[in-house]
């Protein structure tokens, strides 16, 4: 693995053990040194074309805690408005002697755009493209999913943790904006890598064309969805309020009356149905207040639990010598 | 003036021949002397003589984007591709929507001297798409405009659109459509299907096209107008060309090389080389644009050569220039293209020359008749090699061919009797200078 | 290629029967002793010897308050240009190791870089008052300036030549053979 730009291209051996590794870096808050000598001396740059002050701090205190010098670079925009152009500002920042690239950008592509244009040579971690792929918030929800349904605490250190072990057989529900999200993409290419079920709940608007050649069951119907299976976990998609301005469904109101997990719909769910939301939650509108705190929601380990999950990512991209072909 | 005799040419692909030029025209082989001083042979070997090609679409970028490309380099890479003219589209700047821009677009092909540089008219003042701009006058000057076209951009109102049509009735002209709905390609990056849903890519849906270009034919059908249909990219466009022309609607159509020969699963490498507008489609679009040329539903190859420097491709996806070079390698692809189809060199002629000299009225194109013009390609249909976009004489190096092997290489182009390419390497231009078609 | 058996079965219990009665001794008893095996052949020396010791001390079920397993993956110094290795679980026993006697295990003492690491790790995960070393086989050819309080066996070898440590937990069969060198 040379770089990690999308779950697509991610084995199910290759999640597991990112999934494993993120296992032991949860015992190293527990430790005297809350921190590892792995990436001593390395540089890991922090490669925001978007704002996202949370993704970023995430990857921030991964590489801390891996003891990498991380350099932050905010580039809010896109670089040819900047007058740069994408290769300039790579370069510049080869030059500066990056070991390491993880990348925010709102166009779908960018990151795998860099990691394969030749104009720099070391690993790129995707940190969210356009609404293309999240990798890393998909590998972190698989990882609170795993905690939790093996009966574990779903964040924090554990001794003896669900190592080895995949989603097999879990039935997981996606509601929302799946077209505009790279979180959906990269959690259906994963849950199904790992095994899961994946069903996708969402007005058609915002489904994507051709989304019937994805390995999920479809539903328009919240309800209908929510009765026809027993879920091990339903994930509420972020819907940005901009959508209603496009006609992608009339309006707030109407979205949270069909699409959004309310109280009543919380309480229709099964006991053991775990709720999970990417963040940040638009409460009262895809979530209610009542699930986004209920004690099934997962939804704060997810974050805490990212941490982790990105020190395993940049530990499996930066040691071991790589064979030459990705 | 060099006289030339092209000794033992595949004419057409229908056998051996000798061709002789005499004076800028073709003429009765018998006539040259080849021991005359002034007569160079050519020995063709069995090379295929077809006649000039001659491109509806390109973008030669002057005046106003020379850093991409200029008169000049175009000229020399129409040279190169064996094109003997091109038509270059109005989307400059200033944009060629008035007579004097397609003067001056015209001199300066002229002066350059290696292909014949016709100017395609603007459709709407500043390509805006709210007034017509001067067609009369573009077509009534030094320039003779007979191709209006907003290119790049869709003549989306129904009602200047048919006014357009009308209008260039007056001047014989014809309105090249860009079939591009604006509001169903808000934000488009590449053509929506399966592989658009996986890498989140704001998408182009077929029905854009489709849908302008079933408006435009009725429109056409309406005031009995001729309408030509830029870079065809779908299946669903050939169906309803194939339909407008049962109806007899004077409907012409274009594919470009790359919509012949490329998908949009290239898209899947994020490299901005494979973006274009209209967006590489799918294998089944493919299938179906390589059936239509092949049965006549299309008439001709464009190649919407569009050059871009280099920082407009060295970008993430999303922000990089949409188009692809193309007339250096147009001939090549299509031969590779069209390879499994009942598909011989008269057609290719019928399809990069003779068809596209009939539409724009390029009289001194399209035929290699006793008493034509001398404008002639050979072509080496066995010179198995690798294209590389840096060999090229385009400004552009977004080349999405490059890497492809092909069998074809364009060996010599005769413009106005003038021999512009030799084996394979370009030479001088026209020596007539800029008067070389006052003959 | 030849190999040659250096310690059978029985050879090895007795090693591991002297290491664990030396380890007492040294110790003097067993109060605030830790046994941490190194990933992977260290971990089920480091479980027998804390059998041993508990059994010595006649308290069979203190065997799994004795021991741990301390992961180095992650403080070799060829993690960047070596294979990529995944990191191995590292347990420590829930009295911790603060002012405890450590004493780290594994099966081959040979450059000395893995104990390196050990005692980096070590150090990251508190204050012992003592640090032992116990292993198997010393085969000598040391990088490092370390060495081992408890020896199984010293085994004269070349660099050449290949140390092959079985043990039932994990190859099925106990021995130790030496493989390959150069004649």
């Amino acid at each position: 693995m040379k770089h990690l730009l999308d779950t697509l291209s991610l084995s199910r051996e290759e999640a597991i053990s990112i999934l494993d590794i993120a296992e032991e870096m949860t015992q190293v808050s527990e430790r005297e040194v809350k921190k590892l000598p792995v990436l001593r001396g390395r540089t890991v740059v922090n490669l925001f074309f978007e704002d996202s002050t949370r993704t970023r701090l995430s990857f921030e205190a991964a590489a801390k805690r891996l003891s990498a010098d991380v350099l932050n670079f905010s580039a809010k925009g896109s670089s040819v408005s900047k007058g740069e152009s994408l290769q300039d500002t790579i370069e510049t920042i080869s030059a500066m002697g990056a070991d390491a690239l993880v990348v925010r950008h709102p166009g779908s592509g960018t990151p795998h755009r860099l990691a394969h244009s030749g104009w720099i040579d070391v690993p790129v971690v995707n940190a969210g493209d356009g609404t293309h792929e999240h990798p890393t918030q998909a590998l972190l929800d698989a990882f609170t999913l795993r905690r939790a349904l093996g009966g574990f605490s779903a964040s924090g250190a554990v001794k003896d943790g669900p190592r080895g072990r995949g989603l097999d057989g879990a039935k997981v529900a996606i509601v929302g904006d799946v077209l505009h999200s790279r979180v959906a993409r990269s959690n259906v290419h994963l849950l199904a890598r790992l095994g899961a079920e994946v069903h996708l709940v969402a007005p058609p608007t915002l489904l994507p064309w051709g989304v019937e050649t994805w390995p999920v069951t479809l539903h328009y119907d919240l309800d209908e969805a929510l009765h026809s299976e027993d879920y091990a976990a339903v994930m509420m998609l972020r819907v940005q309020h901009e959508r209603m301005h496009e006609s992608f469904f009339p309006n707030e109101r109407e979205y949270a009356r069909l699409w959004g997990l309310s109280a009543a719909r919380l309480a229709g769910l099964p006991e053991e149905t775990f709720i999970m939301h990417p963040g940040p939650m638009n409460r009262g509108f895809e979530i209610s207040a009542a699930a986004a705190d209920s004690p099934r929601a997962l939804i704060l380990d997810q974050v805490e639990n990212g941490v982790s999950v990105r020190m395993a990512v940049l530990y499996r991209l930066l040691t071991g010598q790589e064979e030459t072909n990705d | 003036m060099t006289d030339y005799l092209i000794r033992g040419a595949n004419v057409l692909g229908q056998g051996i021949a000798d061709i002789a030029i005499k004076d800028s025209t073709i003429v009765d082989p018998d006539l040259l002397n080849p021991d005359d001083g002034d007569v160079e042979v050519v020995t063709a070997n069995g090379r295929i003589a077809l006649p000039g090609l001659v491109d509806m679409h390109t973008h030669l970028r002057e005046p106003g984007k020379e850093d991409a490309e200029t008169i000049l380099s175009g000229s020399r890479a129409a040279a190169s591709g064996g094109f003997t003219c091109v038509h270059a589209m109005a989307n400059t700047a200033p944009v060629a929507d008035t007579a004097g821009v397609v003067e001056q677009v015209h001199r300066l092909g002229r002066t350059a001297g290696y292909t014949e540089v016709v100017p395609i008219g603007a459709v709407t003042i500043g390509l805006e798409g709210k007034n017509l701009a001067e067609i009369g006058a573009m077509a009534r000057s030094a320039a003779r405009v007979r191709i209006f076209s907003d290119d790049g951009i869709c003549v989306s109102d129904p009602l200047l659109m048919r006014r357009a049509l009308e209008y260039v009735k007056t001047f014989d002209g014809v309105i090249a459509q860009h079939a591009q709905e604006p509001r169903l390609t808000e934000g488009a990056q590449m053509n929506e299907g399966v592989v658009s849903a996986e890498l989140g890519l704001p998408g182009w849906p077929a029905v854009a096209e489709e849908s302008i270009i079933a408006r435009d034919v009725l429109l056409a059908e309406h005031v009995g107008s001729r309408l030509h249909i830029c870079h065809v990219s779908t299946k669903g466009s050939v169906d309803i060309i194939r339909w407008a022309k049962s109806r007899g609607v004077e409907i012409t159509a274009e594919v470009t090389p790359h919509h012949l020969m490329l998908t949009d699963e290239l898209v899947r490498s994020f490299d901005p080389v494979y973006k274009v507008n209209p967006p590489l489609r799918t294998e089944a679009d493919v299938t179906a644009l390589r059936e239509a040329l092949a049965d006549g539903t299309i008439d001709v190859i464009g190649t919407d050569h569009a050059p871009h420097t280099a920082e407009h491709k060295c970008s993430e996806w999303t922000a990089a220039a949409m188009g692809m070079v193309g007339m250096e390698t147009a001939l090549p692809i299509v031969v590779e293209a069209m390879r499994d189809f009942d598909f011989d060199y008269g057609d290719l002629a019928r399809v990069m020359s003779a068809t596209p000299a009939r539409i724009t009225g390029a009289s001194g194109h399209g035929s290699l008749e006793i008493g034509a013009s001398a404008n002639i390609v050979l072509i080496d249909p066995d010179s198995n090699h690798t294209i590389v976009a840096e060999d090229h004489a385009t400004k552009g190096r977004n080349n999405p061919f490059a890497g492809l092997e092909v069998s074809t290489s364009i060996t010599d182009t005769f413009f106005y009797g003038h021999r512009v390419l030799s084996g394979g390497t370009l030479s001088t231009p026209h020596p007539a200078g800029a008067s070389w078609t006052d003959q | 290629m030849t190999q040659r058996t250096v310690l059978d079965a029985p050879d090895m219990k007795r090693a591991m029967t002297r290491i664990a009665h030396e380890i007492i001794e040294s110790n003097k008893g067993s109060d605030d002793l830790v046994l941490l095996g190194i990933p992977r052949r260290g971990v089920p020396l480091a479980t027998r010897l804390a059998e041993q010791i508990a059994s010595i001390s006649a308290q069979p079920e203190m065997a799994r308050e004795l021991v741990g397993s301390l992961d180095i993956t992650m403080y070799r110094d060829d993690l960047r240009s070596g294979a990529y290795r995944a990191p191995e679980p590292t347990t420590i026993p829930a009295a911790g190791i603060d002012a405890k006697t450590v004493v780290l295990v594994d099966d081959v003492l040979f450059s000395g870089r893995t104990i390196r690491a050990a005692l980096d790790a070590l150090s990251d995960l508190g204050r012992p008052a003592q640090v032992r070393l116990a292993v198997l086989v010393d085969r000598g050819h040391r990088d490092l300036p370390i060495r081992a309080d408890h020896v199984g066996k010293n085994l004269p070898t070349s660099s050449s030549e290949r140390v092959n440590v079985s043990l039932a937990e994990i190859d099925g069969e106990d021995g130790v053979t030496i493989s390959g060198g150069r004649e």
